[in-house]
């Protein structure tokens, strides 16, 4: 397989604090990534610095073979690389279908082309990744009227609709009802085995974390502190320790 | 009460809608020639909420700095009229091509410069952006500094520059109305909805967020242009700071009428014009001496009791009663 994502040496740093501290991952293509560390250890961070939200202090970033730390967000983006947030970003006083329409590849496209798209209009595959997360139903309800869980569903379904080649997921399962983790684990599967999307995902539960992931890296104080199979990383006395204080 | 008359006006397909005011739009000044002015005003008023509410609506990006696209136009036809040398048709056709040339570079200019501040910082910089307009116009001869300009007479009979006027306003603000009812219907205007629900997300996912944001004040711009031209010519005389730059009279109204009607819809800033034009001539005929406190008294009322706009609450009463929308 090859590398898809290749974060090489990041180092990050807001005024005094160092939040990403010469920090190396890799991803290959169609893997699930997992990313853990307890909370402040820059893993949000390294999510930005990857997609280009500021600019980064030192290292390079390499995308599908190319640099991209000297990009900014939009470029990127379209080049296959997305994101989705902790707290749920969707544009709430659109519909489902619409939030999914201007997510489309189509609506990245320049001014004039955009002029030439209709607005709303029947969209088989976003009707179908509607379907895929559960919200076919509430395709024409205005987004800000879904509760908190369904909103993280959306966004993923947005993030899915744009056909990112990897995927970058900012704690998926926060606030998400316990009885629907599972059905998210399932989907977040799915998208990867079905759709071929590469996921790199941030998360705290670890049982999750567990059973998604194929390779681990845990982040703490801004560095790399283990990586590798689930098992090395969860019995990682380093690992243990950072969470469970003893640094 | 209330919804059985929405369910009727909603029963009316729009095409009829739209023919029936057309029509009535075409004999009104025939019908009451000495309104023909006034209309003429109204479809002025009609343009500046729509164009207000591209970025103040659809956009998420409130300016108080458009009325500058408006005296731009204002000036650039009345100097193509002045020195052009041309038969006074072929002048004004010109002055009004020059006119939204102007003010389409002067939005992808200023746009450039200010549409990448957000909020209340961009409303600021723009409330500056117009006062500077009216202070440089008011400074610089070549366009009559603080004596203002006085355009050139019509060469008509005496009765049809009323008619005349009416009609090219009537035009620009139906030309408005279809490119804008237009431009919403497209990918375009539903990526502009993204960005004033979330710039940062829509930039995330890969919009081209400045290209639109400027794209949209510029077709607001060349609009503002041609209906400033137009104004121009309508009063007679261009004033720097009370006509062309206008931002106490001009450019709140604009905000008003848009914010009545309903921000963010087709329909709302037009309805909200109509309502606004004919309550502010209403105050000057009876309320003489108190108008300005009884339009102030007004604006309050609005922003109090319609934050949402006319159309906001018919929208906000229809999503009430439906259970599931097709």
């Amino acid at each position: 397989m090859t590398l898809l994502l290749d974060v090489q040496n990041v180092t990050k740093r807001f005024g005094g604090v160092t939040a990403n501290d010469g920090v190396s991952l890799q991803v290959r293509t169609g893997q699930i990534a997992g990313l853990i560390g307890p909370n402040g250890s820059g893993k949000s961070t390294l999510f930005s610095a990857i997609m280009g939200a500021f600019p980064i202090d030192g290292g390079e970033v390499m995308f599908n073979g190319a640099p991209i730390s000297k990009l900014r967000v939009g470029p990127i983006v379209r080049s296959g690389l997305v994101r989705t947030y902790q707290q749920t970003r969707i544009y709430s006083e659109m519909t489902c279908m619409e939030n999914m329409q201007v997510s489309s590849r189509a609506s990245q496209g320049n001014v004039l082309s955009l002029l030439r798209l209709k607005a709303r209009g029947v969209d088989v595959r976003a009707e179908d990744l509607l379907a895929f997360v559960g919200l076919y139903e509430k395709r024409f309800e205005h987004a800000g009227r879904l509760s908190f869980g369904q909103q993280k569903l959306l966004e993923f379904a947005m993030a899915l609709m744009c056909e990112p080649k990897l995927l970058l997921l900012d704690e998926p399962t926060a606030g998400i009802n316990p009885t629907l983790i599972n059905g998210l684990i399932d989907r977040l599967q799915r998208a990867n085995k079905e759709l071929g999307v590469t996921l790199l995902v941030i998360e705290h539960n670890m049982r999750v974390i567990m059973n998604l992931a194929e390779h681990i890296t845990c982040l703490a104080h801004g560095c790399v502190l283990a990586s590798g199979a689930p098992e090395e990383v969860r019995n990682d006395p380093r690992v243990l320790d950072a969470y469970l204080g003893a640094h | 009460m209330i919804d059985l008359i929405l369910d009727r006006v909603q029963g009316i397909p729009e095409w009829g809608l739209l023919t029936g005011l057309g029509l009535l739009a075409l004999v009104a000044p025939f019908v009451a020639p000495s309104l023909a002015t006034q209309l003429a005003f109204l479809w002025l008023m009609v343009v500046f909420a729509q164009t207000w509410d591209v970025l103040g609506g659809q956009l998420g990006y409130n300016s108080f700095g458009n009325v500058i696209f408006f005296g731009i136009g204002c000036y650039a036809c009345a100097v193509v009229q002045r020195d052009s040398g041309l038969p006074y048709y072929e002048a004004l056709a010109l002055g009004l091509a020059l006119a939204a040339a102007l003010a389409l570079v002067a939005a992808l200019v200023f746009g450039a410069a200010l549409l990448g501040i957000r909020g209340h910082y961009f409303a600021i910089a723009t409330l500056g952006l117009g006062i500077a307009a009216g202070e440089i116009a008011a400074g610089w001869s070549y366009i009559g500094a603080g004596s203002g300009l006085a355009m050139p007479l019509y060469p008509g009979a005496l009765g049809s520059r009323e008619l005349f006027f009416y009609f090219v306003m009537f035009a620009i603000a139906t030309g408005c109305f279809f490119t804008l009812r237009w431009l919403y219907g497209t990918r375009f205007g539903l990526a502009m909805n993204a960005i004033r629900d979330d710039e940062d997300k829509a930039e995330a996912m890969g919009l081209h967020t400045t290209a639109i944001k400027t794209i949209a004040w510029a077709i607001s711009a060349v609009f503002l242009g041609l209906a400033g031209g137009v104004a121009a010519n309508m009063l007679g005389f261009i004033d720097p700071r009370d006509v062309a730059f206008s931002g106490a009279t001009f450019g709140v109204w604009m905000v008003l009428m848009a914010i009545l009607g309903g921000k963010g819809t087709l329909w709302g800033p037009v309805i909200g014009a109509v309502i606004f034009h004919i309550t502010k001539e209403l105050f000057w005929t009876y309320l003489l001496g108190w108008q300005r406190v009884a339009l102030g008294l007004l604006i309050v009322a609005i922003v109090l009791f319609f934050p949402q706009g006319i159309m906001g609450w018919v929208k906000a009463r229809q999503q009430s009663r439906a259970v599931v929308t097709p």
